[in-house]
């Protein structure tokens, strides 16, 4: 759950526009929209951080407008080595690249753990540290598992706009694979070809 | 094929040991499906073509979890028998496995002249020798392969191309990590052992002979 507070934080970084109106897309079913709660759905103004990339540089997602974004919200570095969603992702990123797609992820181990697990597993992408004030970005997204204060397995693809175009919560245990990354990016890239023309 | 495969969402203990579980997901799931359809004229095949259960793994040769998973496959082939198909694809994570596309060259280059099987066997069951080429040429020459066009075909990188759609094939299936099985044409999110396999290439079963009576 998103705390009220923090809430109007969100509410004012998107000009002040009611919860409701904000979704273009109302979610596929009101049982799930309530139960997960949590992530922010598709047509939301993707909530602005500023995290740690390694001790002295911070990463902003502005600056990343005028390209898609993708954020992989993961619980935790170090999880055992074959089936590992980032790596999978480290190797897949060439075809993100194909959609000019920048990969951000985003976890709540410090910085120095990323830096470790970022050269044993060779990722080619900014891993980010929503360490302190611990998961507030995570939380920003609703990608915040409060009991056990980790990250929750959610993925999000932002538009150049700053809009998300797709967002996916993952059940437990169970790692999303890249598939569904790539169809939103594809799917991001008929809806812009439809607008042009 | 078999229709959708919902299955209530449960850990795979072997996939994600060391993860943390919330409480928060609950409900139902739907496994990705293998978009790429098993072919018998391109994909390896060990089992009767027309076989009603079928077994599709992405693997990769320098994966331990493969390794361990290898024996289980062999298990589950014995257990069923002509009832199976299994399908090896290639899903080689080259960033952390320095050896893996040179092993899955290998296996394509011997299985150009015929020999898949035995190579992807042997490639499995010496894991640990990946990294020395001298052994995999040895035990070429050993199978009576050309290894003259064995070795050329290796070091030009002939069959990368097809290694790579494989790859790409298995992202959009959903392939998470290696192993990956997909059981008649849906992920297996359970693990990647002999019983867990064989209950699940059962139930696909039962749901092809509903699907026959109708």
């Amino acid at each position: 759950m998103v705390q009220a507070s923090k809430r109007g934080r969100i509410r004012k970084l998107e000009n002040k526009r009611p919860a409701r109106n904000r979704r273009q897309q109302p979610l596929k079913s009101k049982k799930i929209g309530k139960k997960v709660d949590s992530v922010l759905g598709p047509g939301n103004l993707a909530p602005n951080f500023s995290l740690n990339s390694t001790p002295d540089q911070k990463v902003s997602l502005n600056d990343f407008r005028g390209q898609p974004v993708i954020l992989a919200f993961y619980p935790a570095d170090w999880s055992p080595v074959c089936t590992d969603q980032l790596s999978l992702y480290a190797v897949v990123m060439p075809e993100f690249k194909k959609f000019n797609a920048e990969l951000l992820a985003i976890s709540v181990d410090n910085i120095w753990s990323h830096l470790a697990f970022a050269k044993d597993r060779k990722l080619n992408f900014p891993v980010l540290a929503d360490f302190e004030p611990k998961g507030v970005v995570s939380r920003k997204y609703g990608a915040f598992k409060e009991k056990i204060g980790e990250s929750a397995r959610a993925l999000f693809v932002i538009d150049d706009k700053g809009i998300i175009r797709w967002s996916h919560l993952s059940p437990d245990g169970i790692n999303p694979g890249a598939d569904g990354i790539l169809s939103a990016l594809e799917n991001l890239n008929k809806t812009q070809a439809t607008e042009k023309s | 094929m078999s229709g959708t495969t919902t299955v209530t969402r449960k850990r795979a203990p072997g996939k994600t040991l060391l993860e943390p579980t919330g409480k928060e997901a609950t409900g139902r799931y739907q496994a990705p499906k293998l978009e790429i359809p098993v072919t018998p004229e391109r994909d390896h095949i060990e089992g009767p073509v027309k076989a009603a259960l079928t077994l599709v793994e992405y693997g990769d040769y320098q994966c331990p979890y493969c390794g361990a998973a290898y024996p289980e496959v062999k298990k589950v082939q014995k257990e069923l028998g002509s009832e199976l198909r299994f399908v090896f694809r290639n899903f080689p994570l080259t960033n952390i496995h320095e050896h893996a596309m040179n092993a899955a060259e290998t296996a394509e280059a011997a299985s150009a002249q015929g020999k898949f099987w035995p190579m992807h066997d042997f490639l499995y069951e010496h894991q640990a020798t990946l990294g020395d080429s001298n052994v995999a040429l040895a035990y070429a020459r050993k199978l009576s392969l050309d290894t003259q066009k064995f070795e050329r075909e290796i070091t030009q990188h002939v069959y990368q191309k097809r290694i790579k759609d494989d790859f790409m094939g298995g992202v959009r299936s959903g392939v998470n990590g290696t192993p990956t099985f997909y059981v008649n044409g849906v992920r297996h999110d359970g693990d990647a052992v002999a019983k867990a396999l064989v209950g699940a290439l059962n139930q696909a079963k039962k749901v092809n002979s509903l699907e026959n009576r109708e």
